[in-house]
């Protein structure tokens, strides 16, 4: 393979989990970025945060911030099973069982030394970025970081898709608050001057990477899928959804990832998971809704086992939608910015919603839908039975609709799920081969 | 002959159903999960057997003429002196592990005392055994323990102050000894049990006895003929413990939504409430399960939570519902948590509200909790199948009736007396597909089998 970045696999690589070279590849970005935030102040560096849909990443290097992105520190706490407790002392302070578990296990990080998930501190930041694409939660979220650290917030509002489509003038409404708004306020807390050539640089850069992200996730049209495009797929996007959109970096993984699905799929092999290779391909499911971290490998387990693969799924489209054309576009910069905001999936409204998956459905060959409905999840939650019928009703396929939650421990329940998922499978099997054994 | 079974592990209880080959239910078996999968699945299935042999010894006898008008009181003697047979088995195991097990108490000079007050306990306990199995005699339950343990514990109070004996002392003898006793798989001697107990039944009836030779030939003959395990399909909450192949499980769902079809063939719409999950189970004109909902990780509104609100009301999980029958108006109880809706029950009593319409009102309240999962899968087409524990609860069934047709109008509503068996009678059904449609043979795990004895079987339904 013609990498740059040596992929660090023989020396970290524990012989339990086995991975593909991109996935450790891609847990040495995120961990090299948790270290360039924890030096960023020693460095003279400013620290911004923001959030995962919506992020303005290129901008942000034009100003040479630090990225940290509080979704994904809560994902990554939860992954490493550090969130339970963070999220019970969020509670000893007051915060009720019903609020966000990714903003319990934040406040709960923050409570106990803001030490982040690889076990170096995190900064303060300097600077709260909100770009404002469909989670209304992310607002309040900021609002007591803000409360907390008394540091600065600059908004970003993005008008939701209530239409489905985006109109010229939501598009120029984003473009002047980048103008008036953001961009002045990101020039006077960094003390950077803006240059546009930069930010078409990084948006160059992002163009090629989205371009090997997307034929990755649809290199799972092939059978047998060579990857998982849900539990392999949060593997895929942690470059591009994070502080790594526009980076050399971020193209170079891309091209690596690529070439190594490239031969997967000239061996006829189906994804690579924990345990291995995996058998036999029974199922292709699409699913909606984010994984549970907690239980992560155990949940991923239960689909393998049985032979399930997603080949499709919303989450990895929740950082940008990207399989329907939209590329970051150098020419339009800031255009193009609002644009990608204006597409997150989390701005989209259900009938937009619905399409994706049916669409997704019927071009990946998929056998039904699945949701992973997230307990603590009020704004997301709303709304997907309603999806599940109207899919149920439109493409004829089977779904399914499970409740577990994102990093809060307590809220997987393993018995509860496999039975669900079990029946599910068996039920697809059922239907598909129109017996009744 | 071959003969398919399908095997329902629950939380609660374990059942199973024997089918033959053209899907007749031969036999049905129960007992209770203890926590121990592979032996509660090993004993439903050996109660199903012994009830399709009373089934084929029943078909058998007709056939030959035979006890012209009497089948109905010989075959329920016969049934009720071998449930006897298979206790007293049991009960003389009991009784030689609870001796046993006095010399590794560290009773010191009382272990004299206690092996004497053990043998006027289980004395006791022969004595009023046939009683407890007489016809139209009352059991709170039919499980081994239960019945057995009740009684130790009522007539062993009395021997220990008698002895001037401490009761702890035999209660901790009991406690060391019905785990092991419970846990052991009686399935070499049920001949044996079917001979012994031929013979009470022969004593009691003495028509029957008139008769002995034109009997014993047809029950002699299903004796001789070898009840075949050609298939086990199992489900339930256990079905990984159960030792054969993955082949051989099946999801509760589809097994449920099959069972139902099998009882009702017009089955649109399934709701199952067990001891702890709801399923709403859509399924169409073959059975196959279209969607379902289930509760999430909160059991409240399953069957556990009428559980316990028998035991904060302090009656028995069986007299729920006729108390709540007698209400004259429903109390509201909001809550569906089981913990707060104890509470409300609390603060209602104190309130001066009468029990029946409290109860009526808590019945009213896991109806509800199910009509919202019901709703999430679809809705209720007609005809709609009720199942599980809850579906013998009169109060509930009630409440059901009220709120299906309030809100979906007129739907035939089906239970079946025998419901609890659903799930076994789906898997049992898909146990003959796998072999009559698609030919498939039997694929054997290996497992350590359960302990085994050479005698008697856990008494049961």
């Amino acid at each position: 393979m013609n990498t740059i970045i040596t992929p660090p696999t023989s020396t970290k690589k524990p012989a339990a989990v086995q991975k593909e070279d991109a996935m450790w590849l891609q847990k040495e970005l995120i961990n090299r970025n948790y270290h360039e935030l924890a030096t960023a102040h020693e460095m003279n560096r400013k620290v911004s945060a923001t959030f995962v849909p919506g992020n303005l990443n290129e901008l942000l290097m034009c100003f040479d911030f630090a990225r940290s992105l509080p979704e994904t520190n809560a994902l990554q706490n939860g992954m490493r099973k550090k969130s339970g407790k963070m999220i019970m002392d969020a509670e000893r302070d007051g915060q009720s069982e019903d609020v966000c578990t990714y903003v319990k296990a934040d406040l709960g990080m923050m409570m106990g030394g803001e030490i982040g998930p690889t076990g170096e501190a995190l900064p303060r930041p300097d600077l709260l970025l909100l770009s404002y694409t469909g989670c209304f939660t992310f607002m309040k979220w900021f609002e007591l970081i803000r409360q907390r650290y008394g540091c600065e917030t600059v908004m970003l509002h993005v008008p939701y898709q209530g239409e489905g489509r985006i109109n010229p003038n939501m598009r120029d409404y984003v473009v002047k608050q980048l103008k008036d708004t953001v961009i002045p306020t990101l020039e006077r807390i960094s003390g950077v001057k803006f240059d546009i050539d930069r930010l078409r640089q990084y948006m160059r850069e992002s163009a090629k990477a989205e371009e090997d992200l997307v034929w990755t996730l649809q290199s799972a049209k092939h059978r047998p899928s060579p990857i998982d495009g849900y539990f392999g797929a949060v593997y895929y996007i942690g470059p591009i959804f994070t502080a790594f959109r526009g980076t050399p970096e971020a193209t170079q993984y891309y091209a690596t990832l690529r070439s190594e699905i490239e031969e997967r799929i000239r061996l006829g092999k189906g994804p690579m998971t924990p345990d291995g290779e995996m058998g036999e391909e029974k199922y292709r499911l699409v699913v909606e809704g984010p994984p549970n971290w907690t239980s992560f490998r155990e949940f991923w387990k239960m689909f393998y086992d049985d032979g399930a693969v997603v080949v499709a799924s919303t989450y990895s489209k929740v950082g940008g939608v990207y399989d329907f054309g939209f590329r970051h576009d150098p020419d339009r910069p800031l255009e193009s910015l609002a644009e990608y905001c204006l597409g997150c999936y989390t701005n989209l409204n259900l009938p937009s919603r619905v399409d994706m998956i049916c669409r997704y459905l019927d071009e990946y060959q998929a056998d039904g839908l699945l949701i992973n409905s997230i307990k603590s999840c009020n704004s997301f939650s709303a709304g997907q039975l309603l999806v599940l019928r109207e899919v149920e009703k439109r493409t004829g396929k089977p779904a399914a609709f499970i409740e577990t939650d994102l990093v809060d421990p307590r809220y997987f329940s393993a018995a509860n799920v496999k039975n669900r998922l079990e029946s599910y499978f068996q039920m697809i099997h059922q239907k598909r081969s129109g017996s009744t054994h | 002959m071959r003969c398919f079974i399908g095997i329902d592990l629950g939380s609660t209880t374990t059942k199973a159903v024997v089918l033959d080959e053209s899907l007749r239910i031969l036999g049905r078996g129960i007992t209770n999960s203890r926590s121990n999968y592979d032996t509660a699945a090993a004993i439903a299935k050996q109660e199903a057997l012994a009830s399709a042999r009373f089934n084929l010894f029943r078909g058998a006898i007709s056939e030959s003429g035979a006890l012209n008008g009497g089948l109905d009181e010989f075959i329920g003697q016969y049934e009720r002196d071998f449930r006897l047979e298979q206790f007293l088995e049991q009960l003389a195991d009991l009784e030689t592990v609870c001796q046993r097990n006095v010399e590794m108490a560290h009773f010191g000079g009382d272990a004299n005392a206690v092996h004497d007050a053990l043998s006027r306990v289980f004395g006791t306990l022969r004595e009023e055994a046939p009683a407890m199995f007489a016809l139209g005699a009352t059991r709170k339950s039919d499980f081994f323990r239960d019945i057995a343990g009740s009684r130790y514990l009522a007539i062993g109070e009395k021997v220990a102050k008698d002895a001037g004996l401490r009761y702890d002392m035999l209660l901790n003898v009991f406690d060391r000894s019905i785990i092991e006793v419970e846990n052991r798989v009686y399935g070499e001697s049920m001949h044996g049990q079917l001979e012994l107990a031929l013979e009470r039944t022969f004593a009691r009836l003495p028509q029957a006895a008139a008769q002995r030779g034109a009997l014993v030939a047809p029950i002699r003959r299903v004796l001789d003929t070898d009840l075949e395990e050609t298939y086990v399909v199992g489900t339930g909450y256990g079905r990984a413990r159960l030792p054969f192949s993955k082949e051989h499980i099946r999801s509760e769902i589809l097994c449920h939504g099959l069972g139902a079809h099998i009882m009702y063939p017009n089955t649109a719409t399934v709701l199952d409430i067990g001891g702890q999950d709801t399923k709403a189970i859509q399924v169409d004109r073959k059975g196959i399960v279209e969607s379902f909902q289930m509760n999430d990780r909160c059991a409240a509104g399953c069957g556990r939570y009428l559980g316990y609100i028998a035991d904060e009301m302090n009656v028995g999980l069986h007299e729920l519902g006729p108390i709540a029958m007698k209400a004259t108006r429903t109390v509201r109880i909001n809550s569906t948590c089981t913990v707060f809706a104890g509470a409300e029950l609390r603060d209602r009593l104190a309130l001066g509200e009468k029990r029946e319409d409290i109860l009526q009102g808590l019945h009213r309240a896991i109806i509800l909790r199910a009509m919202s999962i019901l709703a999430r899968s679809g809705g209720v087409r007609n005809e709609f199948t009720f199942t599980g524990g809850v579906a013998k609860n009169e109060a509930a069934v009630r409440s059901l009736r009220d709120l299906i047709t309030e809100n979906y109008g007129d739907v035939t509503l089906n239970i079946d007396p025998d419901s609890i068996f659903t799930g076994a009678l789906g898997a049992a059904t898909f146990a003959q597909r796998a072999v009559v449609d698609e030919g498939l043979t039997a694929v054997h795990r290996d497992t350590a089998a359960p302990p085994a004895k050479a005698a008697g079987a856990a008494a049961s339904a």
